[in-house]
């Protein structure tokens, strides 16, 4: 992927409506050929925005998109090639499913025939052939999104955006779509830009994610990347579940620190260069939590209480408190509960590089 | 299981006991007086209950010669019966219908035989007035004597029954109602195309505005809606009339000369102007409704898809609204084909609707066989534009809000 030339860029973008709020803030992001990036973020986090900019529906107030090389900010909707599927389809209800294909192509001035052929074509490529004469009205909303991703390819654009795509499905058909979604897209080759605060889709999907929040992105990686290594707090807790311990750096060596967390030590490992005396937030995993470990096995040890134990099938999970945080530890479902009841006495342990020492969030005022 | 389907049918039983007052409603002010008025435009017992012995005999009369003595006696002593009872001058003014001049002399008639004894009322009826030696008299009585009758629909398209009973036109003089009818439905497709022009931007305008700015231009709509007809209705004498705001302010910027003031009331001009107003709501409210439905993502959506604006709106927006322009041009039309208030005041001679004569037949003329002759010729025609609707577009597609 990192052979890729860049596609699309945006170069210190930012948009406001009002001149003051920003709602997206000095936005860097380099999109590559061929590769599924998804915007991922809670709602008013600046994704769908940065989605309605590339494909012209919004200015941008500052900086520039360039798409291939080329800058876009005159070039109208129309003209910038861009497939879109939109949150609710927007398929058009008058029209049968082979007129809604063929719009975009007439649009275009091709001929009835190459029409016919390309709408057959798209057809295949989303297992819709015969549903030609259907009206939008008629099919499933799983259909009704096949269609509106084969409208969105069929004139073949090199980049293809979509905003919220599987909102409206439930969850069985919203797996079987993503998985279509990236059949189609590998198949293809084309350029994704997908928009979902979901973010069990993104990671499904992705092949980079860009984690949105107050209108900046707080990290872009590959999935696993994301949740491996998250950078900042809200990546950290945005991706999967974490454990947060805020505490004051003490001491610092290399990509070591300690750090005193409620006048206890812990060890983590340095994400970004920090002083000592600032402030930091700590993330454990609670997967990579051991019970009840031999003593000195972890530089990381505390004997805590547990105050609470749920049965959750293939983990169990238990309620405790680390340095006078709450503190989650996952145990999967190998030895049964291991003995340990609630209110129990246990030792815990985790590795320095388990415990990730964060960057500062990037927040609306920075 | 039986209980529960006794209680239900028992509970629907209650739900439409609480429609009656409005069938009965219905049923005494509008199907009653609708069914009245049709009938009397194809039913006229008058004369034939005032002189069932003289029709009996008219009846069974070749038409060719005079009737026999006998008609002559029974005849006279009939109109004489129906002066006693009062009913002689509605006899009168029904024969005047089919043949203009015999209402004078019938009263004549029957005042002078009331002061005659005769063994001969042949004579004494011809001495009474000339015309009861015309064939052509017996035989207007004997067309009035007939109780069910086409003549009021005859003569609201302008024909009439010749002596021999064919159907001929009117003399052209007296030939007014399908040029009149024909004005009506030209005016109405007029008044219903200015509608669609002019509503159309507006509706667009405030389906596609945020909604607190969309629901002031609606209320901008709704306004003029709630204020009463006679005061919009005048309030355009105002305008247009010729000593008007708008001939004033053109004859002060030197555009006009005092003398070349435009008539823009009081003629089809102003009927036009003050309905598509008037009416202007009934085509924005269905449109809006129907607008608002369609998803602004559309638009956007074919422009992302490479279609101008001029294709995006053709193919993707204009299609939508058909079902609003549909429902509004049907409510505008129908209300404007029997429109009449607004002609009334403001149409002058050449502005006058169908639904004007109606009015003058019902009030002036009294004529109201024919006056509901032609409001059944006005039901026939909305019945058949909904029709040609329903067969066209589909009823069920229109959308009313």
């Amino acid at each position: 992927m990192a052979a890729q030339p860049a596609y699309v860029e945006f170069d210190a973008v930012s948009k406001s409506y009002d001149g003051v709020s920003q709602v997206v803030r000095d936005l860097h992001l380099t999109v590559r050929e061929g590769e599924f990036l998804t915007l991922l973020g809670p709602s008013g986090s600046g994704k769908t925005t940065c989605l309605m900019m590339l494909a012209g529906f919004e200015t941008p107030s500052g900086g520039a998109i360039r798409i291939g090389g080329r800058a876009v900010d005159d070039v109208p909707p129309r003209k910038r090639d861009i497939g879109m599927v939109f949150q609710n389809y927007a398929l058009f209800p008058h029209m049968t499913v082979g007129r809604n294909l063929a719009f975009p192509l007439q649009a275009r001035g091709m001929e009835k025939s190459a029409v016919a052929e390309r709408v057959q074509r798209a057809l295949q490529l989303v297992r819709l052939q015969g549903f030609e004469d259907r009206r939008p009205g008629q099919l499933s909303g799983g259909q009704q999104q096949r269609v509106a991703i084969a409208r969105a390819l069929v004139f073949e654009p090199d980049l293809v955006l979509m905003d919220e795509p599987l909102g409206a499905l439930d969850r069985r058909l919203r797996e079987e779509m993503q998985f279509e979604i990236r059949r189609i897209q590998r198949s293809l080759g084309v350029t994704v830009v997908y928009v979902t605060h979901d973010q069990t889709e993104a990671m499904a999907m992705s092949d980079r994610v860009a984690v949105f929040n107050h209108g900046r992105i707080q990290q872009v990686a590959p999935p696993e990347v994301l949740y491996e290594e998250p950078e900042r707090p809200f990546v950290a807790t945005f991706i999967g579940d974490n454990n947060l311990l805020h505490g004051r750096v003490h001491s610092v060596a290399e990509d070591i620190c300690e750090v005193a967390v409620d006048g206890q030590i812990v060890k983590a490992f340095l994400v970004a260069p920090l002083d000592v005396g600032q402030e930091v937030s700590l993330a454990i995993r609670p997967e990579r939590v051991s019970l009840a470990p031999d003593a000195g096995l972890y530089s990381n040890e505390f004997e805590v209480r547990i105050e609470d134990t749920t049965f959750l099938g293939d983990h169990l999970r238990m309620q405790t408190v680390v340095c006078g945080s709450e503190f989650v530890i996952k145990i999967p479902n190998i030895i049964g509960h291991g003995g340990v009841l609630p209110g129990d006495t246990v030792r815990i342990g985790w590795t320095t590089t388990d415990c990730r020492a964060l960057a500062p969030d990037l927040g609306p005022a920075d | 299981m039986a209980g529960t389907v006794i209680a239900s049918r028992r509970a629907r039983l209650r739900a439409a006991a609480l429609t009656l007052p409005l069938i009965a409603f219905v049923g005494v002010t509008f199907i009653a007086p609708l069914l009245s008025m049709l009938t009397r435009s194809v039913y006229d017992p008058v004369v034939a209950d005032a002189l069932p012995k003289t029709i009996a005999l008219l009846r069974v009369w070749d038409g060719g010669q005079l009737p026999p003595d006998e008609t002559f006696e029974t005849a006279a002593a009939e109109l004489l019966a129906a002066r006693e009872e009062r009913t002689l001058g509605q006899v009168a003014t029904r024969v005047n219908r089919i043949e203009p001049g015999l209402r004078s002399v019938i009263t004549r008639t029957a005042r002078k035989l009331a002061r005659v004894e005769t063994d001969s009322w042949r004579e004494a009826m011809i001495e009474a007035a000339d015309a009861w030696a015309e064939p052509s008299t017996w035989r207007a009585f004997r067309r009035a004597g007939q109780s069910i009758t086409d003549q009021h629909y005859l003569h609201a398209v302008d024909l009439d029954r010749d002596g021999s009973g064919g159907v001929v036109a009117q003399p052209e003089s007296q030939r007014i109602y399908v040029s009149l009818l024909g004005r009506t439905l030209m005016l109405s497709v007029a008044i219903t195309a200015l509608c669609v022009l002019l509503g159309y931007p507006i509706a667009y305008l405030i389906a596609r505005a945020p909604p607190n700015k969309g629901n002031l231009l609606l209320l901008l709509v709704l306004i003029p809606f709630w204020t009463s007809l006679l005061v919009r209705t005048t309030s355009w004498i105002v305008l247009l009339q010729s000593q008007g705001v708008i001939n004033d302010t053109l004859v002060a910027l030197g555009l006009l000369g005092d003398d070349e003031r435009l008539s823009m009331i009081y003629n089809m001009n102003g009927t036009v102007v003050a309905m598509t107003h008037v009416l202007l709501p009934f085509m924005v409210l269905p449109l809006y409704s129907v607008m608002r439905t369609i998803p602004p993502q559309h638009m956007s959506a074919a422009a992302s898809l490479g279609a101008s604006f001029a294709r995006s709106f053709w193919r993707v927006y204009w299609p939508q609204t058909l079902p609003g322009i549909g429902a509004g041009s049907l409510l505008v039309f129908i209300l404007s084909i029997g429109y009449y208030i607004t002609p009334a005041l403001v149409g002058g001679r050449t502005g006058q609707l169908i639904s004007n004569m109606i009015a003058y037949h019902m009030q002036q003329s009294l004529n109201w066989s024919l006056a509901a002759a032609l409001g059944g010729i006005l039901l026939a025609c909305v019945v058949a534009l909904y029709l040609l609707y329903d067969r066209l577009v589909g009823v069920e597609r229109m959308k009313l809000g």
